[in-house]
């Protein structure tokens, strides 16, 4: 469970938002929307504990996620706009060294999983940024968190890619988990948990 | 997650092996440029060598530093390695290991060639390898904590260079300094376990003072 307490966020002096109170259930996603400018990516930063709120807090399971620490990022898997591979590393090893030790069956699985079994030894520098943005979905799965938070996941991806997100995505909340994306495409087949938060016009 | 961390650093160098070369070219060739430079009367050479040495040492450290976190900042890495489940004082402290055991080491070994140049006796260059051994992971572990501050900054090389460099002073004195006690006949030892206490404090402090720096510019 994602708690969003009166938070608010201030950039270069003016506020983006404030007195922010949401409550994320397991299951649910939450899409935030909002104009160029409007504190999308900020608001994923809070959340993820990567840039502090001037004000309020975020809980996860009740508890503040500075409180946490590393035990919150245990539970989180980000991919932000830059997915973070390793350019010259093969996208199989991108996954084997990129987070927490797996297994190289797991490895592989998760490569055909998101589409990319045949380009396993290929350096991540060669993929196309809608390669890349899969390749950060199959660190996604490899992970297993209960909490995704996904910035622009759609950009670059072509209408199967939308589609596979879109499945990945619904097949985590059944699943139990819960997701905090930003994106300006429509996600099909996520009618009933996908929530909305709009952010406005940059104030 | 260490291990993981720890075997990329090595990998990616391995496929980058500019990376390592460059600094260590570099050093090579300014020390070679001090007998060019001040002519090559012995008891001269003899008498700076291993200053000289140690400056190129310290010189072609400070060439990688700014690369240490930059380029993990562009991909989104840096993001992923702090919200990595382990502490990330112990990621950083992999991430320097390795970049010492890949340029720091490489400088190190390359030293007592260099220092022949200078005619150096197999006594000084093996205090001087001692120092070097005992001294590169030092100035990785203190550069990794002004990398880390600088990162992000426009002109972070030379704001870099400004942080880093005082810093690297006592390292500096107590390494050149034990060549110099050892050839004047009174030992080494003091200026090297000077060094070797200093390496322990910045193994132990290093990596956490760098981890709070990297929040704090990624925030």
């Amino acid at each position: 469970m994602l708690e969003l307490r009166d938070l608010a966020a201030v950039r270069s002096n003016t506020v983006l938002f404030r007195r922010l109170n949401l409550l994320l259930h397991a299951g649910e996603a939450l899409r935030v929307a909002g104009p160029n400018g409007a504190g999308k990516t900020t608001l994923l930063r809070i959340i993820c504990g990567l840039t502090e709120p001037v004000r309020g807090a975020v809980l996860w399971d009740g508890t503040p996620i500075g409180t946490l620490g590393d035990q919150y990022h245990d539970a989180l898997s980000f991919v932000g706009h830059q997915e973070g591979h390793f350019g010259d590393l093969t996208a199989a090893e991108n996954l084997r060294l990129g987070g927490p030790p797996v297994r190289a069956a797991a490895v592989t699985a998760a490569l055909d999983q998101v589409g990319l079994g045949a380009l396993a030894g290929q350096p991540a520098r060669l993929l196309s940024q809608g390669q890349r943005r899969r390749l950060g979905l199959g660190r996604l799965l490899l992970r297993g968190a209960p909490l995704w938070v996904l910035d622009e996941p759609l950009t670059g991806l072509d209408r199967q890619g939308v589609a596979l997100t879109a499945h990945l995505l619904a097949e985590h909340l059944a699943a139990g988990g819960l997701a905090v994306l930003t994106t300006h495409q429509d996600l099909p087949g996520l009618g009933g948990v996908l929530r909305e938060l709009d952010l406005g016009t940059p104030a | 997650m260490i291990v993981q961390v720890f075997r990329r650093e090595l990998l990616l160098a391995w496929r980058r092996p500019g990376d390592t070369l460059l600094p260590l070219a570099f050093f090579v060739i300014v020390g070679s440029l001090f007998p060019l430079g001040v002519g090559a009367e012995p008891a001269l050479l003899h008498a700076i060598g291993p200053g000289v040495v140690w400056i190129a040492a310290v010189l072609a450290t400070l060439l990688g530093l700014p690369r240490l976190f930059a380029a993990d900042q562009h991909s989104g890495a840096l993001e992923q390695l702090l919200l990595s489940p382990t502490p990330l004082a112990l990621l950083v402290g992999a991430k320097i290991t390795a970049q010492w055991l890949t340029c720091g080491l490489p400088l190190a070994l390359a030293a007592p060639v260099l220092a022949l140049a200078f005619g150096l006796n197999f006594a000084d260059l093996a205090v001087l390898l001692a120092g070097l051994l005992l001294g590169t992971p030092l100035l990785y572990l203190l550069g990794a904590i002004s990398a880390a501050l600088t990162l992000g900054l426009r002109g972070g090389g030379a704001l870099l260079g400004l942080l880093v460099l005082p810093l690297y002073v006592p390292v500096l004195i107590f390494g050149a300094g034990a060549v110099q006690a050892a050839a004047q006949g009174f030992g080494a030892g003091a200026n090297l376990s000077l060094l070797a206490a200093m390496l322990v404090l910045a193994t132990v402090f290093a990596p956490w003072a760098a981890a709070a720096a990297l929040r704090i510019s990624l925030d």
